[in-house]
């Protein structure tokens, strides 16, 4: 974990050094801001208090369409996963939604349900119903029918079954899901802010890229990008890892 | 009282290209006394395992009935012909779910690990243990629920001669402590004749039963290897008359 941590600074760093050096070559700072640039930006928005309300609003939205997204897309994958009836009938308006681009949802949301932050929410948990509902149907299709048959015999009854036998089979799958879906629902969430909101991250992108703010812009992304890796190295990868301990 | 009859109109499994198979059983009939120890033996693929399937309520595709004498389903335990743990709880739990929760369930894991010879492992993921071990957590498993009908599956294969003897033993103590009714699939005939007090042979397919032999031996005499082999010969179908073994 150290290690893997160092190693992710040292390529930071890398990063941010290749990039300075790029600005400095270019010598525009408006459309290339050395990184103290976006820093100072970052300072400023985050004086004015602008900064932490605008995050505050967008991670409640992807918090919202993420938890609608998961809950919804598993109870319709594991159904299509469980019952061959149900696949047949409804697996194709999946593969349907999976391929309609996003911005068609968001639209459509929008037009016929107004821009209101119900219609936000639900164009965004639209747009990832449909992978995780495709994930958790692997999941559920994979189910072992010899634990089952275990379960039953021995009388474990529907909640000893979900909780120790079923669950447990499922939880690489909402893993997956997890982390597939909040790559994408974040970047949903700015479209959906951008195209219909009038605050989050999304809307100030928008402001800034009307006065060609490029360093308001960059220092608004790495915000998030932060939060959202924060995420992903704090709760989903420590969870896995629980969940995973007893493999060899 | 758990005695039951298995009658089998007919069980057939769907074939690979949609059709149906050749049934594996076809006017079957198998009656099975309160409290006997029943083995059968039978060649490879003939139907065993799916045989205690039907038996245990998990494959209820057949034509036919099941009937138990005391009108209900008694609490059955499986020892599967694979361990069936589930590897993302610990050896501890796994024997352990499947009693009524109590605080009484704990200690009753416990013990049922420790007369298979597993103190000390109750804490390990049995993914971690070897196949032999994990026999055994299955055989726990089977043996802690206390159950009215027990139906094994080749339980003691890829284990020493050693632990087999003691899980014999194991075997019969809880059979002796308990009124228990007992189903034993085997591919040894001598472990067959040295546990149960009736064999059955099938033959087939589809399964019918050739051979029915009640084991004439007392608990000391099954220790005795020439008395074993005796009853074995008719096992095997070397001799014809139980007058032979007795003579
Ligand atoms: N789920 C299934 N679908 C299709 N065929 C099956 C299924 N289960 C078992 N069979 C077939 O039924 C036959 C009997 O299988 P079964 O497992 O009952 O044999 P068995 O007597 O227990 O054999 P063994 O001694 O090798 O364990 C086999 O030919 C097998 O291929
Ligand atoms: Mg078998």
């Amino acid at each position: 974990m150290a290690s893997r941590l160092g190693w992710s600074a040292i390529s930071l760093a890398v990063f941010v050094a290749v990039w300075w050096v790029i600005a400095l070559a270019h010598g525009d700072f408006r459309l290339l801001p050395t990184p103290p640039l976006v820093i100072d930006a970052l300072v400023v928005t985050a004086k004015s208090g602008a900064l932490f309300y605008n995050l505050l609003v967008t991670l409640a939205r992807v918090a919202a369409s993420f938890l609608l997204a998961m809950t919804l897309g598993s109870a319709l994958g594991i159904l299509l996963g469980m019952s061959r009836t149900a696949d047949r009938l409804i697996g194709p308006w999946v593969v349907l939604f999976l391929n309609l681009p996003a911005l068609v949802i968001i639209i459509l949301c929008y037009v016929w349900f107004g821009l209101i932050e119900s219609a936000a929410v639900a164009a965004v948990a639209i747009n990832k119903i449909p992978n995780v509902a495709v994930t958790l149907r692997e999941g559920a299709a994979s189910l072992s029918r010899d634990l089952a048959e275990m379960a039953a015999v021995y009388g474990f009854g529907p909640w000893k079954t979900l909780r120790h036998v079923i669950l447990p089979q499922l939880a690489p799958f909402f893993a997956a899901a997890a982390r597939s879906g909040l790559a994408l629902v974040w970047k949903i969430v700015l479209v959906v802010e951008l195209l219909g909101r009038p605050n989050g991250v999304g809307f100030e992108l928008q402001t800034a890229f009307q006065l060609f703010d490029v360093a308001t812009i960059l220092a608004y992304a790495f915000a998030f990008g932060f939060i959202v890796q924060a995420i992903e190295l704090g709760i989903i990868q420590p969870w896995e890892q629980a969940a995973n301990r007893w493999r060899r | 009282m758990t005695g039951l009859v298995v009658e089998i109109g007919e069980k057939a499994f769907p074939g690979a290209s949609g059709g149906a198979n050749p049934p594996l059983y076809k006017d079957f009939r198998l009656e099975i006394a309160d409290r006997a120890f029943v083995a059968l033996l039978g060649p490879s693929g003939l139907g065993k395992t799916t045989l205690l399937n039907m038996i245990a309520g998990v494959d209820k595709a057949f034509t036919g009935r099941l009937d138990f004498t005391n009108g209900r389903r008694p609490r059955i335990s499986y020892v599967f012909q694979s361990p069936r743990l589930l590897p993302w709880r610990t050896v501890l739990q796994n024997v352990a779910l499947p009693l009524p929760q109590g605080a009484d369930s704990l200690k009753r894991a416990r013990a049922a690990i420790a007369d298979v010879g597993l103190a000390g492992s109750e804490d390990v993921y049995p993914e971690r243990l070897s196949l032999g071990m994990q026999r055994r957590v299955a055989l726990a498993r089977g043996f802690a629920v206390e159950p009215e009908l027990l139906l094994m599956d080749e339980p003691f294969v890829s284990l020493d001669e050693a632990n087999t003897a003691k899980l014999h033993d194991l075997l019969n103590d809880l059979i002796a402590a308990r009124p228990t009714t007992t189903l034993f699939v085997t591919h040894d005939s001598r472990e067959a004749v040295r546990l149960a007090d009736r064999i059955v042979v099938l033959e087939g397919p589809p399964a019918r039963i050739a051979r029915d032999i009640t084991v004439p031996l007392t608990r000391e005499a099954r220790r005795i290897p020439g008395e074993i082999e005796r009853v074995r010969d008719l096992v095997v179908g070397r001799l014809q008359s139980v007058a032979a073994v007795n003579g």
